[in-house]
């Protein structure tokens, strides 16, 4: 089986300063993959370069395209690389606003997606816009409103229907329950799992939570100072860790 | 069905003076297809590591466990999730749900998560929490505020949902009363008869007179305790 991505020794300097170093690993179809470690580990670096929001140094990250098989998303040309983050890929950020268009409604940033990738009947776009907040818990009568007037959990809901509308084989979140409240957190955990299992998406969730790697992961890496210092499954790295730093960050969480 | 040769587990805590807790070494156990096998030995002799390594949850130093011609401890990520999905059931003392989904689906799970269809797993699940007396009007709750027999009961009812051709059992009977745990034996019994391998762990001798075949001691792998 071709992986569906398959990051090859990504390293990215911020001048002296190591982001991340020699990152590899593959993903396939279906896959949840975690990444863990605590603030300055080079997580969101490591996500940025794999999404294409940042140039890495070294490395290449190889996507299994529908049109052309593997290619390599770093040397590809920049409206190439646009077109798959419309299409086949989506980035689901942990500031809401950074993914939405706050001045527009919450129909018209689901619809904006599709209409980028040719959807030009309006009454198709607004019939998929309600069916995709419906199916994200959102009251279709918000369907005019600004995200704005939404809550936090809401914003982030309706982040995820906005990326998730085109149908991406590949999902890069960020922090993506960072920021809520736990019972809203809990909410979007389990419309997160649902929505990966009934689409089959390939994710990679960037976290520092580690109880949400649990529920959401099958495999999970953890770093420290821009290594990967363990991977493995998920339950076999929290539950058996091997490595000293893995060991703190799990005997560090509060038992509730 | 389940073969294990020489397999050895070692803990190394890193951050308690680099200690290094050697659990079990030079284990070896071959279950066949209908069998059913118990691990015994006193508390802490190492009987639920095992069984976790079995499972692939905590990683064997060395040798191998093979689940259905598949060794686990050298087996990729997503090799270890299709053989838990298809092949290898595993009932814990601990219930681990995500919160807010209702007891009917958290059973039917593993069904669904196989392509069973919507309507047949359901219908399995509704059948095994009737048979686990389960009271009906707690199927469309989350399980997380049940007491503890029930979310027992209804791990028990999610292990049993798909038929797994091994099957690993931490104590199924530890906190049921006698009606119950004669439904649970039940449930061994028919597995075993439809040629599941199973190994388990339980406490009760009466239990273990009744549902395995063999009993094997844990403790003759512990090393004796090097400090």
């Amino acid at each position: 089986m071709t992986p569906l991505l398959s990051v090859q020794g990504i390293t990215k300097r911020y001048g002296a300063h190591i982001g991340c170093a020699d990152v590899s690993f593959d993903l396939y179809p279906g896959e949840v993959m975690g990444i863990v470690g605590e603030s300055g580990s080079g997580k969101s670096t490591l996500l940025n370069c794999m999404a294409g929001h940042l140039r890495p140094d070294a490395g290449a990250v190889v996507f299994d395209t529908r049109a052309e098989g593997p290619r390599d998303t770093v040397t590809m040309s920049e409206p190439e690389r646009r077109m798959l983050g419309r299409t086949d890929w989506a980035f689901v950020h942990q500031h809401a606003r950074d993914g939405l268009r706050m001045g527009v409604s919450a129909g018209g940033n689901v619809g904006e997606r599709l209409m980028a990738v040719g959807a030009r009947h309006y009454g198709d776009i607004r019939g998929k816009a309600v069916d995709w907040l419906e199916r994200v818990e959102i009251d279709a009568a918000r369907v005019d409103d600004r995200p704005t007037t939404f809550s936090g959990g809401m914003q982030q809901r309706l982040q995820i229907a906005r990326n998730l509308v085109t149908g991406p084989r590949l999902v890069f979140m960020d922090e993506p329950t960072g920021g809520l409240d736990v019972s809203v957190q809990a909410r979007l955990l389990d419309l997160l799992r649902g929505l990966v299992r009934d689409m089959g998406l390939s994710a990679i969730i960037v976290t520092h939570d580690l109880a949400v790697v649990r529920l959401l992961a099958d495999r999970l890496m953890v770093m420290k100072n821009g290594r990967v210092v363990e991977q493995g499954l998920t339950d076999q790295v929290l539950d058996d860790p091997q490595h000293g730093y893995t060991q703190l960050l799990v005997s560090s969480v509060l038992q509730v | 069905m389940i073969d294990l040769s020489n397999v050895s587990k070692t803990f190394t805590l890193h951050n308690q003076g680099g200690a290094v807790i050697r659990v079990l070494s030079g284990v070896d156990l071959s279950v066949a297809a209908g069998e059913c096998v118990a691990l015994t030995g006193a508390s802490g002799a190492g009987k639920s590591t095992l069984m976790r390594m079995i499972y692939g949850n905590y990683r064997a130093e060395a040798g191998a466990i093979r689940v259905g011609g598949i060794d686990l401890v050298q087996a990729e990520p997503r090799e270890i999730i299709r053989i838990r999905r298809e092949t290898l059931g595993y009932v814990s003392q601990f219930l681990r749900v995500v919160p807010r989904v209702p007891t009917l689906d958290v059973v039917a799970e593993p069904l669904r998560s196989v392509g069973v269809a919507q309507d047949e797993a359901q219908e399995r699940a509704m059948s095994l929490l009737a048979k686990l007396n389960i009271p009906e009007r707690l199927w469309t709750l989350s399980p997380t505020t049940f007491s503890g027999g029930e979310q027992q009961r209804v791990n028990i009812a999610r292990g049993f949902a798909h038929p797994y051709p091994a099957l690993l059992l931490d104590e199924p009977t530890a906190s049921l009363d006698a009606a119950n745990r004669e439904v649970v034996l039940t449930l061994i019994e028919e597995a075993k008869a439809r040629g599941a391998a199973i190994i388990g762990i339980f406490h009760d001798e009466a239990t273990r007179a009744r549902v395995c075949d063999r009993e094997m001691d844990v403790t003759r792998f512990t090393p004796a305790h090097a400090a």
